[in-house]
């Protein structure tokens, strides 16, 4: 199933977030899962809708289902990694079960735990992302091309009425930034960025 | 399973619903808001999830795993909306990582429900085995958690711990004892 990636462009992980969160218009939430995928979101300009994992590996898609289940007027957005993907495969199919019309999952796929020594996954060779996500009844999931090619999908998954999920090929290269680790102002933070609280 | 079978109503009246456990677990749920039910089923747990799937007021469906439930929750709380978790001993003790790393240091009011297995009856090894690592983890966490033995308790314990977890930003587990369920026995 390698085959479905060849013609994919490896992409970085800080470039493609960046370019992300610069098509952000209308509050959209972004999770970012565990490691360098939320030290790149960190690192591409905090926004008051952005939510960072620090633990809890696999759980960014589940949490932003969660997200997308309550507020299901905002776009919901999130970011994860391929090693954490693959510990929390079934909650692929929980998503495609539900079918939230405002959820958009993107996957970066480096085939290593870069955080830990890059000691490959065992996905690594053997398996692809996609095909995993659309056997699992994510239909509406691709792999981006390039950046234009990933600038689009994201484009057209902002309104779209199913969920979509986009991965991409990603280099070896660490998270640019540090995400502050501090759970309780980033969730306090979050949840006024969504409108459910005001600040004291 | 014979005293929660003796116990299961039809999906209405609620008159009757509310004299059975798993009819006071619903309407209390309700009475506070709380809509979101993913869960891991378990075979005590049945009557009460039938009930929610039956009434529109609750969104509720099965996860593979209990964290990605948790998962859910949590997303679910930061953007306003209450929710709570069905699942056996068994799946809770899955939950350790996710009620370090997510529930507890994110301070989310995580609404517990653990239907227990492995006492009063169980016959297999495992599920008694796995049960008794239930409390140690809520303690070493210092979680509140209430065992439920009585009905005409619970609904005094659930209301309050779900108000609980909410005022104090903590999450709680209601451990359902077979005394009040029937729990599952040996011939099922």
């Amino acid at each position: 199933m390698t085959s479905a990636n060849r013609n994919t462009k490896v992409m970085n992980r800080y470039d493609v977030t960046s370019r992300l969160i610069g098509k952000l218009r209308n509050e959209e939430a972004v999770i970012g899962g565990i490691g360098n995928t939320n030290f790149d979101l960190w690192a591409a300009g905090h926004r008051p809708q952005n939510f960072y994992m620090l633990g809890s590996m696999g759980l960014a898609f589940p949490i932003a289902l969660g997200v997308a289940l309550a507020q299901p007027d905002r776009r919901v957005i999130a970011l994860e990694g391929d090693g954490s993907l693959l510990m929390q495969l079934g909650a692929l199919s929980t998503i495609a079960s539900l079918k939230p019309k405002n959820l958009t999952m993107i996957v970066f796929d480096n085939g290593i735990y870069q955080i830990t020594g890059s000691q490959p996954t065992p996905a690594a060779s053997v398996a692809d992302i996609v095909a995993i996500a659309v056997g699992s009844g994510l239909t509406n999931s691709v792999w981006a091309a390039d950046e234009e090619d990933f600038e689009r999908l994201v484009d057209e998954s902002l309104s779209a009425s199913e969920p979509t999920l986009i991965a991409l090929r990603i280099d070896d290269q660490p998270g640019v930034g540090t995400t502050r680790r501090d759970p309780v102002q980033i969730r306090e933070r979050f949840m006024h960025g969504l409108g459910v609280r005001q600040p004291l | 399973m014979a005293i929660a079978e003796q116990h299961t109503p039809p999906p209405t009246p609620h008159d009757k619903a509310e004299k059975t456990w798993h009819g006071i677990v619903l309407q209390t749920l309700k009475r506070n808001d709380v809509n979101l039910v993913p869960y891991v089923p378990d075979r005590v747990l049945t009557p009460l999830i039938k009930n929610l799937h039956a009434d529109p007021f609750f969104t509720t469906f099965a996860t593979a795993r209990e964290e990605e439930a948790v998962g859910i929750l949590a997303g679910a709380w930061m953007a306003g909306r209450r929710g709570a978790l069905l699942m056996q001993t068994s799946g809770f003790a899955t939950l350790a990582n996710v009620l370090a790393s997510l529930a507890v240091p994110y301070q989310i009011p995580l609404i517990m429900f653990v239907s227990e297995r492995g006492t009063l009856g169980e016959f297999n090894y495992g599920q008694a085995l796995v049960c008794r690592t239930t409390r140690p983890v809520l303690d070493s966490l210092a979680l509140e958690h209430h065992t439920i033995t009585r009905i005409d308790e619970l609904e005094f314990i659930v209301d309050r711990s779900i108000k609980q977890a909410v005022a104090t930003q903590a999450p709680v587990a209601l451990i359902l004892n077979p005394l009040l369920t029937g729990g599952k026995t040996f011939d099922k």
